[in-house]
């Protein structure tokens, strides 16, 4: 995640302090990994530097989180052109598990258990995300469910593997 | 061999074949009270066969089956019956409620059966229908809801004798992700208020995880990932 381009998104609607601003991410964006002060500060002072946000003022006894910062016009045209640009899709070409499974059967090792091991472990980690959609807010459902329908991609994944582990065992054999 | 202790329902070593297919071939199961167990697999692996063999619907050829220490197949017939009738909730994909009833008189039908006069019979039927937040079609017949709400009517359905087990096979299987995940929330949710076990079968990894752990059956074996590890 751009957590520049997220910053000036929350600078959008006033100017916020450096503390105020990573309250405000690890809020709404943060559930998981909350942002260093360090983090809010370097970003910051790359973002003063490029013309994309400015001083506003200083609290007194000012460390760098007690600076207040505004977005500029160039700030705002930037964060509009990150909304618009879509993400380029992530492909996962490079799956570990797909090398896992190879080297398995490459190594006449019990490649289907490889898989139900692996199948169990996603379980393990959806039923935890399940749980904490079900005790959660609007914001905690709509993070869990982008986890768990990708967790579910790569099951399904282990599935149609698993149902193919003979064809694939001939070609790797080749 | 013993079921493991405190264990609700129990299978060791089940064989059923139908003609040369041997849709379960040496498969087991255990779950205990309130437990939340989800069998997954591929199509054609057996998880069907499974369950129907643990709720007596279906005789397995051979192997064992003990429901709170008493085995299945030295019961009779009609004492099979009763403890489905009694102990045992089913909901399945589909085609489950009778359609010249309606929804609270489908409801109450496992009740009725037992002997509970209507009148008592219904008022505990609408009260399972309010958990499951369909009480507003009371008076409907199955053909004139939609598929989400009659799948809630069915789990009240289920319910509504207070079993200790329920079957359920892919109970999500016909709904879109939105309400297949809210009628497996109201059901795990009403299973554990009242600390009925679930036997679930489904092939939805998403609807899984609404389980306490998972066995997955392949070729009519099955394998416990929990006990696996
Ligand atoms: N009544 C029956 N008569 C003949 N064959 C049957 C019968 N019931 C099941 N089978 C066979 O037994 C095997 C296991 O079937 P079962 O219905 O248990 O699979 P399943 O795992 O539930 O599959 P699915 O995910 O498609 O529902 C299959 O090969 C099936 O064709
Ligand atoms: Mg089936």
């Amino acid at each position: 995640m751009s957590i520049g381009h997220t910053l000036l998104g929350l600078l959008e609607s006033g100017p916020r302090h450096g503390y105020d601003l990573k309250r405000a991410f690890d809020e709404k964006f943060g559930h998981d990994r909350p942002l260093h002060y360090g983090q809010v500060y370097s970003t910051m002072s790359r973002l003063l530097k490029n013309g994309l946000v400015e001083v506003d003022g200083i609290e007194a006894g000012g460390g760098p989180e007690r600076k207040r910062y505004a977005i500029t016009e160039a700030g705002i045209t930037d964060v509009e052109r990150w909304l618009a640009t879509p993400e380029r899709p992530e492909l996962y070409l490079q799956s570990t598990l797909y090398t896992k499974v190879v080297l398995a059967l490459l190594t006449h090792r019990d490649a289907a258990d490889l898989l139900d091991t692996q199948r169990s472990e996603h379980l393990r980690t959806m039923r935890a995300l399940t749980d904490r959609k079900r005790k959660g807010d609007l914001a905690d459902q709509l993070i869990c469910d982008h986890a768990l329908f990708h967790l579910e991609a790569d099951l399904r994944w282990l599935e149609l593997t698993a149902a193919r582990l003979d064809k694939l065992r001939e070609a790797v054999a080749r | 061999m013993t079921p493991p202790p405190g264990s609700l329902l129990t299978a060791e070593n089940l064989y059923k074949a139908y003609g040369p297919t041997n849709a379960l071939d040496g498969a087991g199961f255990s779950i205990h009270p309130g437990e939340v167990v989800a069998i997954m697999g591929p199509s054609g692996s057996g998880k069907s066969t499974l369950l129907h063999c643990l709720a007596g619907i279906v005789t397995p050829d051979s192997g064992t089956i003990t429901y709170d220490g008493r085995v299945l197949s030295s019961m009779s017939d009609t004492e099979r019956s009763a403890l489905r009738r009694s102990e045992f909730g089913f909901v399945f994909q589909f085609g489950q409620l009778v359609p010249e009833l309606t929804c609270v008189e489908n409801v109450a039908l496992p009740l009725r059966l037992n002997g509970t006069p209507r009148k008592e019979a219904e008022r505990t039927a609408l009260s399972w229908m309010q958990r499951l937040e369909v009480d507003d079609l009371r008076g409907k017949r199955p053909g004139e809801v939609s598929g989400g709400q009659g799948q809630r009517v069915a789990i009240a359905r289920a319910l509504v004798t207070g079993p200790r087990v329920v079957f359920a096979d892919e109970p999500t299987g016909a709904l879109d992700s939105l309400n297949g995940e809210r009628v497996m929330e109201l059901l795990t949710e009403a299973a554990r208020s009242t600390n009925a076990a679930v036997v679930l079968v489904t092939h939805e990894a998403r609807v899984a995880a609404y389980s306490d752990r998972e066995i997955v059956v392949r070729d009519g074996k099955s394998r416990d990932m929990e006990r696996a590890v």
